[in-house]
């Protein structure tokens, strides 16, 4: 099986082994994952060839949508928990760094991970405290803390209360010029896919996502079969909050000021929910499909006079039709459809 | 605490209750290494209930577990299976969106001996083989048989390569071949050296592959012996008499 070539047709069934030295040994074994990677590099490279900021900023939007998409993936689709309120991690993280830049003078580069840093920490005591819980009651609780975590900031002075804080637009002198500053936090967000892209898909080809998904198959058969299920889902949670709480930091730091209901705002938490679902859960090219559908559909919607103010109504009926319709997504349908793509569509 | 009077698995007075019913009550048994130990008694007597007690599923009320020389009393299930017990479901719980060679490389990832992948996907293969479902192997899990559901169970649970394998009804559901070749699957498991108990309602398949039986009624354990001996025991025969068709069986079974 080390020997066999890619793609014939009866072949494509068999997933092969699952390391991830094999990428490196195989080359083109692995199709799924570079599909994933050219479509993001591509993606990526997009503004630098059109080299006009409006696509600059579309791609910005669509990358960030697909990194906080592919984050909460880890969690809703590889272990079956669905986060309702993830967007706590983005708005926690990103206040978190913007409060050390804005007030105590710290780069952006060292707030961002410190952000990434905080929204994991808050994962983790999370997961102590909720991940018992199934189904509803989890995704419920969720809900319940990205409210309680908005209204402690929301009366926490040192955060800037219900104002929030700002930033001084002197400080982008130091990125050069709020021009070059848009460019390099472009940057930063491109990175920040490429790297969520290949941890989903080493998580999920590895013993540890192996595990993820036993326990979102049957958490009690996982636990008989030797998952350790409390930490492997703790694990997973952290994961998928690290990411969010970085690019919090980036987007508020851009944006020059952060504030409660920006931060913490619950919709885009179910639109994050949306991506994935359209897309394809528990899929690596699933919340990467998803998410640039769902950001393109939103544009066009925002900027049609007729739509503008049906974004989320039509949010709303999306998830309601593919809950209906498509419950595996996009890409799970084209699987079970053309399963001679299998090894391709992961 | 730690003592070994050479039998793999001792159960020493374990009861559970729940609330004010008691499933399980003040049972004692050993496994010695290398047998096969039968567990019969009529539907409702606590039997899965004792594995679930066994392998961690429930925490018991009372008593003492004791596998390997180790006490494991009140253990997780995932420290249990590490210990080297692993066991097999009496309604199977396939992992159903995960192809049949993924589901046993689970086990054996996470079974006894902790495998990396690759080296899981091999023993995962092997024990495909073994057990006729190597053609499966990538088809998902939802899409097989009964037979084949219950024949992945046991190679899940096989392939955490334990010392003692609870075997929860792998015959209920099937058909006298299947049966027959389970059979044949349960004896080459033991002639590989491990230890197995065994839950089952096909008799006469028990008592061709049990080296002992013991027979629990209403929470209880009321004999232990010879397969020979318990179709003969007055107690059991009474046990059972509540349910005819099955004291038939028994009595035609030995």
């Amino acid at each position: 099986m080390s020997s066999s070539k890619p793609a014939p047709a009866d072949k494509a069934l068999n997933r092969g082994g699952f390391n991830l030295e094999a990428i490196k040994l195989g080359g083109w074994k692995y199709p799924a994952f570079w599909l994933a990677l050219g479509l993001v590099l591509i993606g990526g490279f997009v503004p630098v060839i059109t080299g006009t900021n409006t696509w600059r900023e579309t791609m910005f939007l669509i990358l960030m949508a697909v990194s906080l998409a592919s984050s909460l993936n880890i969690i809703l689709g590889y272990t079956g928990y669905v986060s309702f309120g993830h967007i706590v991690f983005f708005g926690l993280g990103g206040y978190v760094g913007f409060y050390l830049i804005a007030v105590h003078g710290w780069s952006l580069w060292l707030a961002a991970p410190v952000g990434g840093l905080a929204a994991g920490i808050l994962a983790l005591l999370l997961g102590k405290a909720i991940l018992h819980l199934r189904g509803a009651y989890f995704a419920l609780a969720t809900i319940g803390i990205n409210e309680a975590v908005r209204t402690f900031v929301n009366n926490f002075d040192l955060f800037g209360g219900p104002v929030g804080l700002e930033l001084n637009f002197l400080v982008y002198k130091d990125y050069g010029g709020p021009a070059a500053m848009q460019w390099s936090t472009y940057w930063a967000v491109f990175g920040l896919t490429l790297i969520i892209v290949v941890l989903s898909y080493g998580i999920k080809f590895s013993r540890f996502g192996l595990g993820l998904l036993a326990i979102r198959e049957d958490e009690e058969a996982a636990m008989v079969m030797g998952v350790r299920t409390p930490s492997a889902k703790t694990w997973a949670y952290v994961l998928s909050a690290i990411v969010p709480g970085m690019l919090g930091v980036i987007f508020f730091f851009r944006n020059s000021s952060i504030a409660p209901p920006e931060a913490f705002r619950l919709h885009r938490s179910i639109e994050f929910i949306v991506m994935v679902m359209l897309g394809g859960q528990g899929t690596v090219l699933g919340p990467l499909v998803g998410a640039t559908t769902y950001e393109a559909l939103r544009s066009f919607l925002l900027t049609s006079p007729l739509f503008k103010d049906l974004q989320l109504a039509f949010a709303g009926l999306l998830l309601l039709l593919i809950v209906l319709f498509v419950p595996t997504g996009i890409v799970g349908w084209l699987r079970s459809r053309f399963r001679s793509l299998w090894r391709i569509l992961e | 605490m730690s003592q070994n009077n050479g039998a793999l698995l001792q159960v020493r007075n374990v009861t559970k209750e729940f609330g004010g019913l008691t499933a399980v009550s003040n049972v004692t048994f050993d496994i010695p290494q290398g047998q096969v130990l039968g567990l019969i008694g009529p539907n409702g007597a606590g039997k899965t209930t004792l594995f679930n007690c066994i392998n961690g599923v429930f925490p018991i009320t009372r008593g003492q577990i004791i596998f390997r020389g180790v006490d494991m009393t009140n253990w997780k299930p995932y420290d249990v299976v590490r210990l080297g017990l692993a066991r097999t479901h009496q309604i199977v719980r396939p992992l159903q969106e995960l192809t049949v060679l993924e589901n046993v490389m689970a086990g054996a990832c996470y079974g006894h001996e902790q495998r990396p992948l690759s080296q899981a996907e091999e023993i995962a293969l092997e024990v495909l083989e073994f057990l006729h479902l190597a053609e499966r192997r990538d088809q998902l899990a939802a899409n097989l048989n009964v037979a084949q559901k219950k024949r992945l169970e046991m190679a899940r649970a096989l392939a955490a390569r334990p010392y003692l394998l609870l075997l929860d009804e792998v015959l209920a559901g099937l058909n006298p071949t299947e049966i027959a070749e389970m059979v044949q699957v349960v004896l080459r498991i033991r002639e590989q050296g491990v230890t197995i108990l065994i839950i089952e309602h096909v008799m006469h398949a028990l008592m061709n592959v049990s080296d002992r039986v013991i027979v629990l009624d209403h929470g209880e354990l009321i004999a232990e012996g010879l397969p020979g001996e318990i179709v003969n025991d007055p107690n059991v025969i009474e046990a059972y008499l509540g349910d005819p068709a099955l004291a038939e069986k028994l009595m035609s079974g030995g």
